[in-house]
């Protein structure tokens, strides 16, 4: 089962890299969140799988009676799923609003910030 | 000290005592900075009670943070564990003399920067929750700062990075929401790498608590932990803007109003270089020693290129983000020799830029409100029009390149120490250390030509470039009350950069004491209660 999953994040983030390369920023967002959708994955899978029991320590005991499924990573997912979401909503809005007063959906052209024909330095001094 | 032995038969897991009041001053600056910005929230529609409510916020943070750095002096690392669990499975906030004095740094420039930030408002501009959003990056700055637990880093990382996707587009100009689009993605990327690399180290060791990973990090395959290592590099250079990473840097700090570029000169990328130092230096020593050679290349690339940049650029404000950029330079420069000089070196650099790199990117914000301009071949005589700016300036630059009477010089100077130390005392080849040292003169060199052209360019010469004296100097804005105030905040700071100069001795005793402890991090591991346990 780690095999597959393994397989899985390696696509996701394959995926995602690639999108990341494009030059078009909603693409660029898409494959930002299928890259840590496959982070994400990876933390699941590096908290090993089991087919056990749910991690609820029976009434009257202190310990689980043998093996039961690791829940930290679940927590740990749950924090970097809300966190995710909420930069996704974030850069989705910013993307919306550079797309309507920069008029442009493509990294090229994108270039107010640092100008295309770089003025030479002044030589004086 | 949280972290006595239980009594009776209840699992060792558990905190049996209370939590001693004095233990709470660590968690109490990050407590109240979220609960003030959550405050302010509320208030933002009225007029002065956001700045006046920050301000009691941040000093209140400030005393909290004086008795933390106090008690850890006096008795070495303080830890705190949340909810009753012991270490490791408690999520620590652990402060040593490194992170509470940064800690301190960091609320002491945003007491400043938020009287500063004055400049730029108006009396309706309340809605924009300016401060509430410095309180947030503060506190993300803060428990950066202060915490013992990798995945609790993620976290606090993640808080300062939405706080400061709200401060880079306050204004919401096109030139704003161009640098906001690669601020924002880039760093992104750098924290979902960061938590790849917790994934990866999680399955490796089965912890994420700082202290527990030195303990057990040994024990994995070392390969395995030096691509860990790798990955922690790639995702703190990111922050940090080291030098093949540093891209985004450049491109979106001289976009938001000048308070805010200040802010997060100060404070952002000496996040990311503070991480890079606590998780190779302190926490996978023996992967870094692995990771070295690729730490000196990068540190020397900074070092170099760096300054570069700022001489060949026009843009006031770009320029100062190379100069930046070359700070943290230095700072790898003491990783990648990381004896007891070069850490140290390290810190009183991380300590000495929160403070420089912010007071650069309020002088060029008052340049810029003074001429009207960016760029500064549109700028010029300044000097004859607003002295006092130009003598500001000029001390900035002399403090960035390190020159001897100035803050920047007592870090550099740790460095070069280290630097010639290799090959003497430690096992590192001897050219390495020359060329480190090499490269931080040939930086201070290129800073200090950097940093001189534009106080030329801005202050000295007669006017605008083509214009001459004949034209008269240029036309200038003479600045209103809130002007004043922000050159006021301004002077405070470099004052306080220049005392600290001229009297670093408190301050270079205080960190290399800090150093001690992460050269050898027994102290700090004791203070989370995991020392003496075998595996």
């Amino acid at each position: 089962m780690e095999y597959i999953l393994a397989v899985l994040v390696g696509l996701f983030i394959a995926i995602g890299t690639y999108l990341l390369l494009s030059r078009s920023v909603i693409r660029m967002l898409i494959g930002l969140t299928i890259f840590s959708n496959g982070v994400l994955l990876l933390i699941f899978t590096a908290g090993r799988l089991t087919q056990e029991v749910a991690p609820i320590v029976p009434e009257g005991l202190e310990v689980p009676e043998g093996t039961i499924a690791n829940p930290l990573p679940q927590a740990l997912i749950l924090t970097a799923i809300v966190i995710g979401f909420s930069m996704f909503a974030f850069l989705l809005v910013l993307a919306f609003r550079a797309y309507q007063s920069l008029d442009a959906d493509n990294t090229d052209t994108m270039r107010l910030a640092e100008p295309d024909n770089a003025p030479n330095p002044p030589l004086s001094y | 000290m949280a972290t006595s032995t239980p009594t009776t038969d209840l699992p060792q897991a558990m905190i049996e005592t209370v939590i001693p009041a004095s233990d709470w001053v660590i968690v109490l600056p990050i407590a109240l900075a979220l609960m003030g910005a959550a405050g302010l929230m509320m208030f933002r529609r009225s007029n002065g009670i956001p700045l006046i409510g920050a301000v009691i916020v941040v000093l209140a943070i400030i005393a909290c943070e004086i008795a933390l750095l106090l008690e850890v002096l006096a008795n070495g690392p303080v830890s705190m564990t949340m909810g009753r669990w012991l270490p490791p499975f408690g999520i620590s906030l652990t402060a040593d003399i490194f992170g509470a004095s940064f800690a301190l740094a960091a609320a002491l420039v945003t007491l400043i920067v938020l009287f500063y930030a004055e400049l730029d408002r108006a009396d309706a501009d309340g809605r924009d929750a300016f401060h509430p959003m410095v309180l947030l990056l503060l506190a993300g700055v803060t428990g950066a700062f202060l915490t013992g637990d990798l995945f609790n880093l993620y976290v606090w990382f993640e808080v300062m990075l939405i706080a400061s996707f709200g401060l880079i587009v306050q204004g919401n100009r096109p030139l704003q929401l161009d640098g906001a689009v690669k601020y924002g993605f880039l760093n992104f990327l750098a924290t979902t790498f960061f938590l790849m690399s917790l994934g990866l180290l999680y399955g490796l060791l089965g912890t994420l608590n700082m202290a527990d990973i030195m303990r057990v990090a040994a024990t994995a395959n070392p390969a395995a932990m030096a691509g860990v290592a790798a990955l922690l590099l790639l995702a703190f250079g990111m922050k940090a803007a080291a030098f093949p990473v540093n891209a985004w840097l450049p491109a979106s700090y001289h976009t938001p109003p000048a308070a805010i570029s200040a802010l997060f000169a100060g404070l952002l990328t000496k996040v990311g270089a503070y991480a890079m130092l606590r998780a190779l230096v302190v926490v996978l020593p023996a992967s870094r020693d692995m990771l070295e050679p690729v730490l000196a290349c990068i540190a020397i690339g900074t070092l170099l290129i760096a300054p570069l940049g700022a001489i060949a650029e026009t843009n006031l404000r770009r320029a100062i983000g190379f100069v930046v950029i070359g700070g943290i330079g230095a700072v790898i420069a003491g990783l990648s020799m990381p004896s007891l000089n070069g850490v140290a070196g390290s810190g009183l650099y991380i300590f000495h830029a929160i403070l420089t790199m912010t007071a650069l990117y309020m002088v060029a914000g008052l340049v810029e409100k003074a001429t009207g301009q960016t760029d500064t071949r549109q700028m010029g005589g300044l000097y004859a029009a607003n002295a006092p700016l130009s003598i500001l300036f000029i001390l900035l630059v002399l403090a960035s390149a390190g020159v001897p009477p100035f803050l920047g010089f007592c870090p550099k100077l740790l460095l070069l120490e280290a630097g010639l130390d290799q090959g003497v005392t430690s096992t590192a080849p001897t050219w390495l250390g020359t060329a480190m040292v090499l490269a931080l003169l040939i930086n201070a060199v290129l800073t200090l030509i950097a940093g001189t052209r534009l106080w030329a360019h801005v202050f000295w010469r007669s006017g605008p470039e083509g214009q001459g004296a004949e034209h008269g100097s240029m036309e200038l804005t003479t600045f209103t009350k809130r002007g004043n105030l922000a050159l006021g905040a301004t002077t405070v700071l470099v004052v306080g950069i220049v005392v600290a100069g001229l009297w670093p001795g408190p301050l270079m005793e205080g960190i290399s004491a800090g150093a001690a402890d992460i050269v050898d991090p027994a102290r700090y591991v004791e203070a989370t209660g995991l020392a003496g346990d075998e595996l």
